[in-house]
């Protein structure tokens, strides 16, 4: 399976053509889709349609982009416009946007040939797409296992080899969980560098777009492309994307390391095994490995629990079989809300909504959301006293390997647990990938999680490329 | 944050959200959440009182566009999405008494 | 006008109005779609005009600094702000929230002036955005009630909002009709909105309470389908009798929004839902605070125009008018003092020159055709008495069907000269003995009696006597 940036080399100079490439994708797809069910829309024609006009242009001698020709699979809770947008939720079954997110513009313009939108766990609500309306994603590597989520269809898209890399989106690990089960390299940037207009959205102030591929200088390449400041989103960084190739061989010599001390439990030993490896490896490779404390880590889930589903319960109201979307008719206007949005969402989607519209409710405001947010602000100061003491700090992305299906869809707690290590992040708005560390005891791959500050991608990067050097 | 969730508050709140429950399910979500909320509990140790709420991830402030128009979405294209749509509008059923 | 609220017992009003105004901007509060009345349905939309999933909002310049033009044309402080999502369902409100202010609006402290120095503060004036238009088909009354369906119009969801809110320092409904005139003479000044009540560019919701000196507010209603000016007050008035009625016999006022029919004259009980919304707002997770700088509020302030306010003070004080009267009012509605203070630097007299430009110039718009020292020359005719005030009145037509002229000689073709003082005694003389009956009785006391002897002098001079001038000889004649 190739790279990303071999694809782009060999269709540039010739060697290739997007069309062989896009087919060797297509027949892998062909050949084990039906068990993985990676996608929910496998866009083969059109892929076939912008590889050629890609084959064209080089021919041409026309310049073509940094992803040119590069298969791409996109989680289906990115607008293609005309394309089948789902979230993977009956509410949205058969709704195809009349505009494309910014990022699908941005590959579009690149030289991406989009393969598919891949399953996710409804509304990115989930943590092993198991919560999909239309049937779950199997991981690759053991299908009878989960692949993570929310974003499992497109992490198992890299994974399985369906796609070059992938795009998804990262609330409270959804983007690095799933990579840590498959196996790739998986990446959330720091909130507010990759542009989330077109993302359909789970809770606002903590989403944010990334990519999955199977190697760092993939994953570098691809976030460079789909980085940078849209003015179509207030919330973006009006900075433009930073250099991240380049800075690839610099190594971690001289670099600290963090260790967090008061690691919440419950993580598997083979999995503290790995990260320890780890640890290793930064120290041989010129590192120095510094404890740091972060107490309020222990209170993470709790705030994200409550934060999340508050933003989501507002976020999703607009479902409500007016202007989009399935409706269930009924003789009056609430009727009809109830019976669209009761038939429309699944059991986790409608939990999340109800526990955030509790949360934010009259009289309950300030204990439940009020109180969450302080304690957003409590690890975001854990994080700044860290940070400087460290450049980087590592933890596990997942406290085990991939699970098996159904062994944690009768307790949501024990679903939440999944994103135990990924959330702190996601609330202080800083960036965090994972990268594929060896394996644990059953032989499923295992993930580290490279934690930095603020638009401190580089300094991740640095000590992503040294981890996967040693793996 | 002391009580636990009543199955009477929960049922409003379906109704707040517009997710008709039948009493069954009001009771299972009423169990489920209320050993969600149990288990956040823990954040009550903390003492909060000098805390500032955190909202946004990344300081930015005053970001404004200019006044200028951008061509309108197709109509039809729209339209043709729509759940139920007559003389270029999404038609809905009524609702019960009056506008507010 | 006078004051129409006079409730019985003691009773007394207050009214709080909040104001929702369409500002005049090219594009909507959120996106760039055109912020147009009356197009095609749905032909000025986008994904955040109609809350698609992954639409976001961005924040309109122009729209902000026109919201800081009315501030600060209410004389309130411009502060640090934030936005907030109102959650609620309805089809009109596309994301299932409205995107508002809440506990740190743009504009906050200000105040407004009526006539007679009343002074009404404004608690704060902040952004949001507007709904779509919902049109009901199917029912008898033409109302959501009993009908069938309702049809969604999003052309207008979105356009940029500024609410005022005004304090309850309202105490008569002619009070509340100033406060809205003048507000919206305000608007229209700043351009920061059209203002139109009929097109829905000025929404007043009213809110009334009652009580009794020296007892606190009562318990007060919003009263909402408020459309114009005079229902406005019809509103008030109408609404401020219900409570004072149920009160007295013995009911209580209940907390609701009630609904205005003008057709009616009456406020009726919107039905009120089981669960009275809780709206749940939140900070805005999609927008970033607005900190206007101070070197930008200090530019919109230096740009604001002279308030209409202000312009009646100075016109009352260059012409020896009330700043509160007609004249001043009229005529600065009209754009019209700046011409008048153009009458009078050409030597116009400033009394004559103010009124003339009330009652004559309706027609002109802001700039009249009649050049300035013509009408100057007019009034001075009539000030030196030149000419008599009805033969003033007949040259003011002709002036202004020229489009201007020489007076004097437009004066002069008529054959208009005013008789003096002389000629007029000689008149009331003879008058006096030819009507020694008329002369008796109203030297007895009777003032009927001076108008036939008024109007004989006017008929036999042909016009020529000045009716005013004639009287005072009268009444003159009369005490010696």
């Amino acid at each position: 399976m190739q790279k990303l940036v071999e694809i782009v080399a060999g269709v540039t100079s010739g060697t290739t053509t997007a069309t062989a490439v896009v087919e060797e994708h297509l027949a892998r797809i062909k050949a084990r889709e039906a068990e993985i069910h990676a996608f929910n829309l496998v866009t083969a024609d059109q892929a076939r349609k912008d590889a050629a006009k890609i084959d064209e242009d080089v021919k041409a001698g026309k310049v073509v982009g940094a992803l040119a020709g590069v298969p791409i699979a996109l989680k289906d809770n990115m607008c293609t416009r005309g394309v089948e947008t789902t979230c993977s939720s009956k509410i949205l079954q058969g709704w195809k946007p009349p505009y494309d997110a910014t990022v699908v513009t941005k590959l579009r313009n690149a030289g991406a040939v989009i393969v598919g939108k891949t399953n996710l766990d409804e509304f990115a609500m989930g943590s092993s797409t198991e919560n999909s309306a239309f049937g779950p994603t199997k991981n690759p590597l053991d299908i009878s296992r989960v692949p993570g989520g929310s974003s499992g269809g497109s992490a198992a898209a890299v994974s399985a080899g369906f796609a070059a890399a992938s795009l998804g989106s990262d609330t409270g690990g959804s983007i690095r969980q799933p990579a840590a089960l498959c196996g790739v390299v998986g990446v959330k940037p720091t909130y507010g560098t990759v542009s989330r207009y077109g993302l359909v959205a789970f809770a606002s102030s903590l989403d944010q777009i990334g990519p999955f591929t199977s190697d760092v200088r993939d994953a570098a390449t691809l976030l460079e492309v789909i980085s940078g400041h849209d003015p179509m989103d207030s919330t973006s960084i009006p900075q433009p994307a930073a250099s991240l190739v380049s800075v690839l061989d610099h190594g971690v010599k001289g670099m600290r390391i963090g260790r967090v001390t008061d690691l919440p439990e419950g993580c598997e030993p083979d999995v503290l095994a790995r990260l320890e490896a780890a640890f290793d490896a930064m120290r041989n490779a010129g590192a120095t490995i510094v404890d740091v404390k972060l107490p309020s880590l222990q209170y993470c889930l709790t705030a994200y629990y409550l934060i999340a589903p508050a933003e989501a319960s507002s976020n999703l109201a607009r479902y409500d079989g007016v202007r989009y979307g399935n409706r269930v008719d009924a003789a009056d206007l609430n009727a009809m809300y109830a019976a669209t949005r009761e038939s429309g969402f699944g059991e986790e989607v409608k939990r999340r909504i109800m526990l955030g519209t509790y949360a934010l409710s009259a009289g309950y405001f300030d204990a439940y959301y009020g109180k969450a947010l302080k304690v957003r602000r409590l690890i975001s100061d854990d994080f700044a006293r860290a940070y400087k003491d460290v450049d980087a700090i590592l933890t596990p992305t997942s406290p085990s390997t991939a699970f098996k299906f159904g062994s944690k869809t009768d307790n949501p707690l024990a679903m939440y647990l999944c994103d135990v290590f990924t959330i702190p992040t996601n609330l202080a708005g800083h960036p965090a990938m994972s990268v594929p560390f060896g394996v644990g005891t059953d032989s499923m791959p295992v993930g580290i999680q490279v934690l930095a500050t603020t638009m401190g991608e580089q300094t991740m990067f640095k000590v992503a490329a040294e981890l996967e050097r040693a793996s | 944050m002391s009580e636990s969730i009543s199955k009477e508050t929960v049922v409003k709140v379906s109704r707040l959200a517009r997710l008709s429950l039948t009493s069954e399910q009001a009771e299972k979500m009423t169990s489920q959440l209320a050993g969600m909320l149990e288990h956040f509990r823990d954040i009550d140790a903390l003492d909060l009182s000098d805390v500032e709420p955190m909202t946004q991830p990344y300081p930015l402030k005053n970001v404004m566009r200019e006044d200028v128009e951008a061509k309108s979405l197709d109509r039809q294209e729209v339209l043709d999405q729509a759940p139920a749509a007559e003389s270029g509008r999404f038609r809905v059923p009524p609702t019960i008494g009056f506008d507010v | 006008m006078s004051d129409s609220t006079t409730l019985p017992n003691g009773w007394q009003l207050v009214v709080g109005l909040e104001v929702h105004v369409e500002l005049a901007t090219k594009t909507k509060m959120f996106s760039a779609s055109t912020n147009r009345f009356g197009d095609e349905p749905n032909t000025n939309i986008d994904p955040v005009t109609l809350g698609l999933p992954g639409a976001l909002p961005v924040l309109n310049k122009h729209a902000v600094e026109l919201a800081m033009r009315i501030g600060l044309a209410l004389n309130c402080k411009v502060q640090p702000c934030t936005f907030h999502r109102k959650n609620y369902f309805y089809p009109d409100l596309p994301k299932a929230y409205q995107i508002t202010q809440y506990d740190h609006p743009l504009n906050v402290d200000g105040f407004l002036m009526l006539p007679g120095d009343v002074r009404i503060g404004v608690e704060r004036a902040h952004l949001e955005e507007d709904t779509g238009k919902s049109t009901h088909f199917g029912g008898s009354s033409g109302r959501i009630h009993g009908s069938d369906y309702s049809l969604l119009d999003y052309n207008r969801a979105g356009v940029p909002l500024v609410e005022i809110v005004s304090r309850p320092d309202i105490r008569t409904s002619e009070q509340a009709r100033q406060y809205v005139a003048e507000l919206r003479a305000i608007l229209l000044a700043v351009g920061a909105s059209d203002a139109k009540m009929e097109e829905g560019s000025m929404r007043c919701d009213v809110n009334v309470s009652v009580h009794k000196a020296g007892t606190p507010f009562g318990t007060r209603c919003e009263i909402k389908n408020v459309n114009s000016i005079r229902s406005v007050g019809r509103a008030i008035d109408y609404e401020a009798r219900r409570q004072v009625d149920l009160i007295e016999s013995g009911g209580t006022v209940r907390q609701e929004t009630r609904h205005w029919d003008d057709a009616t004259g009456r406020t009726e009980t919107l039905r009120t839902k089981e669960d009275a919304d809780d709206y749940r707002y939140f900070l805005e997770p999609d927008l970033v605070p607005l900190v206007p700088e101070q070197s930008w509020i200090d530019q919109v302030r230096a740009a604001l125009p002279v308030l209409p306010a202000a312009r009646r003070n100075a016109l009352a004080e260059l012409c020896g008018v009330d700043k509160d009267g007609e004249s001043a009012f009229v005529v600065v509605e009209r754009g019209q003092d700046d011409y008048v203070r153009e009458v009078v630097s050409s030597g116009g007299d400033p009394r004559r020159s103010v009124i003339y430009v009330q009652q004559a110039f309706a027609e002109q718009g802001p700039t009249p055709k009649v050049p300035a020292r013509d009408l100057a020359a007019l009034t001075i005719l009539e000030r030196d008495a030149k000419v008599t005030s009805t033969q003033a009145k007949t040259l003011l037509t002709d002036l202004i069907e020229a489009g201007g002229g020489d007076v004097a000689a437009m004066a002069a073709k008529r054959g208009f000269e005013a008789l003096d003082t002389g000629a007029l005694e000689a008149m009331v003389d003879a008058a006096i003995a030819a009507e020694p009956g008329a002369w008796q009785k109203y030297c007895a006391g009777e003032e009927k009696a001076l108008g036939a002897l008024v109007g004989a002098i006017m008929k036999s001079s042909k016009g020529k006597a000045d009716g005013k001038a004639v009287t005072a000889i009268l009444q003159s004649k009369r005490t010696k």
